[in-house]
């Protein structure tokens, strides 16, 4: 499925929209960090938490599930916030 | 092990932007700087040949200044007389960068912790003196809690420190909030060390965020006694100075003579806030110790700090955050005071920057502030900001709150700046190469 990356991680990806595979949002993650190893580190703690800055859009919709299913006609948009003025 | 990734410094770029204090900022600057400053700037072209006096003190080993500030980092490379910098950065530019170390062991290899205001932390690792880094595969983080708990995360790694010279490879980092962390590969992978992060009772001592420094509570002052690789030191802020002798498997509280803020009551490891601990490489027995509440020594195996700081001049007071030991004299200690009075304006006292030092071990302390601003200068050093060479005489370094990077080449007798304009230093450690 369709992945668009922040601005802030295009030094990993190199690309602002990338093809990502899994069957959930927690699996996406997992697959971006293979291909890109630390990216996800940046985005989701080790409690599993999205970090304060980072939003996660699924086809419009704001999620902080990582459990969420995922279609592979999905698009998920990783925002980093616009915090701090 | 996964293909990492690099991130290629774009170095020729940057060289002119990076370059704080060109011969044309200063210039710009005449007015306000002083001559001291205005003669020893980054180099801009092609130093002067050196006198016979330098080249008698020519050192063997090059000395190199690793900056890390809230917004990238910096190396300044000096030439064999250190009289003259060559600026290398910014790296990681907009990157919060708490430290950056060399490894001495392999005289190479720089580690950087890093994270920027929005995305979260990590390590990186060069093994080229920063033309090329590798980010780390695992950095620190906190394990997950048993069901139904509440876990930690790490904000940032706010201190590197090299394992023992017989363990190559071997790391520790401390973080915050206080985490301690070690990785047996170079900084590519990070687990927790010891039962530190997750014991009840020093997560008591711990406290909550409200009860550490502004930027967040701290693990640092990590030390590794060069005689011992089990021996090992660490400071929170808060929650006291820690000693183990058994490699991590235990810990024992390092807090008798430490005073703490008046009501508080000094029995309780919480209420304990050392800033910056150090060991003397001339005598690992001796420590010294900038606290909260006033400069400290213990000789072990006592265990119990003698405040040192009374001595000092009331002006100055006794309170400030970095301190650094002399590489070769154990009774040589320098601090940095600041102002600590009423809302703790963190500030140079008076607007008059000096560093202090005592060569008697503590017995009286001598002003050194010959070069520096002589007034209205309202900066101060943090503490991981301060440190010295070997070299003989013992080059001092320190980075200030406001960007400038200042050295003296005669064990802070006289103070020059190097650079100015950079972003607020957070940290300032010397590398030594051949």
């Amino acid at each position: 499925m369709k992945a668009l990356i922040p601005s802030s991680l295009l030094s990993y990806t190199h690309s602002p929209e990338i093809e990502a595979a899994g069957a959930t949002l927690g699996e996406l993650l997992d697959d971006l960090d293979r291909r890109y190893p630390g990216l996800r580190f940046r985005m989701i703690d080790e409690q599993d938490n999205i970090r304060p800055h980072i939003r996660i859009f699924v086809n419009g919709e704001q999620t902080f599930d990582l459990a969420l299913a995922l279609r592979p006609t999905d698009v998920v948009h990783i925002v980093q916030a616009l915090s701090g003025g | 092990m996964t293909k990492a990734r690099s991130q290629i410094s774009k170095k020729r770029k940057l060289k002119a932007k990076g370059n704080p204090a060109s011969k044309k900022n200063l210039a710009r600057d005449k007015g306000i700087m002083e001559r001291i400053e205005r003669k020893s700037a980054t180099r801009t072209r092609k130093p002067a040949p050196r006198s016979k006096r330098a080249s008698r003190l020519r050192p063997e080993r090059r000395v190199l200044a690793l900056v890390a500030t809230r917004k990238g980092a910096w190396i300044y490379h000096g030439d064999a007389a250190r009289k003259t910098w060559r600026v290398d950065g910014p790296h990681f530019l907009g990157h919060i960068v708490n430290h950056l170390a060399l490894d001495p062991r392999d005289g190479k290899t720089l580690l950087a912790a890093a994270k920027t205001g929005h995305l979260g932390p990590t390590i990186f690792r060069s093994a080229d003196f920063g033309q090329t880094w590798q980010e780390a595969e695992r950095p620190p983080a906190f394990a997950k809690p048993a069901d139904g708990q509440k876990g930690r995360v790490v904000d940032h790694t706010f201190w590197l420190t090299p394992g023992h010279a017989s363990e190559p490879g071997a790391w520790y980092a401390g973080t915050s909030p206080q985490g301690l962390f070690r990785s047996e590969d170079g900084g590519l992978t990070w687990r927790p060390f010891s039962c530190v992060n997750d014991d009840p009772q020093y997560r008591e001592w711990m406290g909550s965020v409200q009860d550490g420094t502004p930027d967040g509570p701290k693990l640092h002052s990590i030390i590794v006694d060069p005689r011992d690789p089990a021996h090992l030191y660490f400071a929170m802020s808060g929650g006291g100075v820690h000693e183990s002798v058994d490699g991590g498997g235990n810990w024992k509280s390092l807090v008798q003579g430490l005073e703490v803020v008046e009501g508080f009551d000094p029995a309780n490891v919480a209420f304990h806030d050392p800033h910056c601990v150090r060991l003397c490489p001339a005598n690992p027995d001796r420590l010294y110790q900038q606290n909260h509440c006033g400069i400290y020594r213990i000789d072990r195996p006592a265990n119990e700090w003698v405040r040192i700081g009374r001595t000092m001049p009331k002006r100055a007071g006794d309170i400030g955050f970095p301190m650094v030991a002399h590489p070769r004299d154990a009774d040589t200690v320098w601090v940095f005071p600041m102002d600590g009075t009423a809302v703790w304006p963190r500030t140079s006292p008076d607007g008059l920057p000096s560093v202090y030092v005592t060569r008697n071990g503590g017995k009286t302390w001598k002003r050194l502030d010959s070069g520096l601003p002589k007034g209205q200068a309202w900066w101060t050093v943090k503490r991981q900001a301060m440190t010295a060479d070997s070299q003989d005489p013992v080059g001092l370094f320190i980075g200030t709150t406001s960007g400038e990077l200042w050295m003296s080449r005669d064990e802070g007798n006289r103070w020059a700046c190097i650079a100015r304009h950079l972003p607020e230093i957070y940290a300032v450690e010397v590398a030594e190469i051949r």
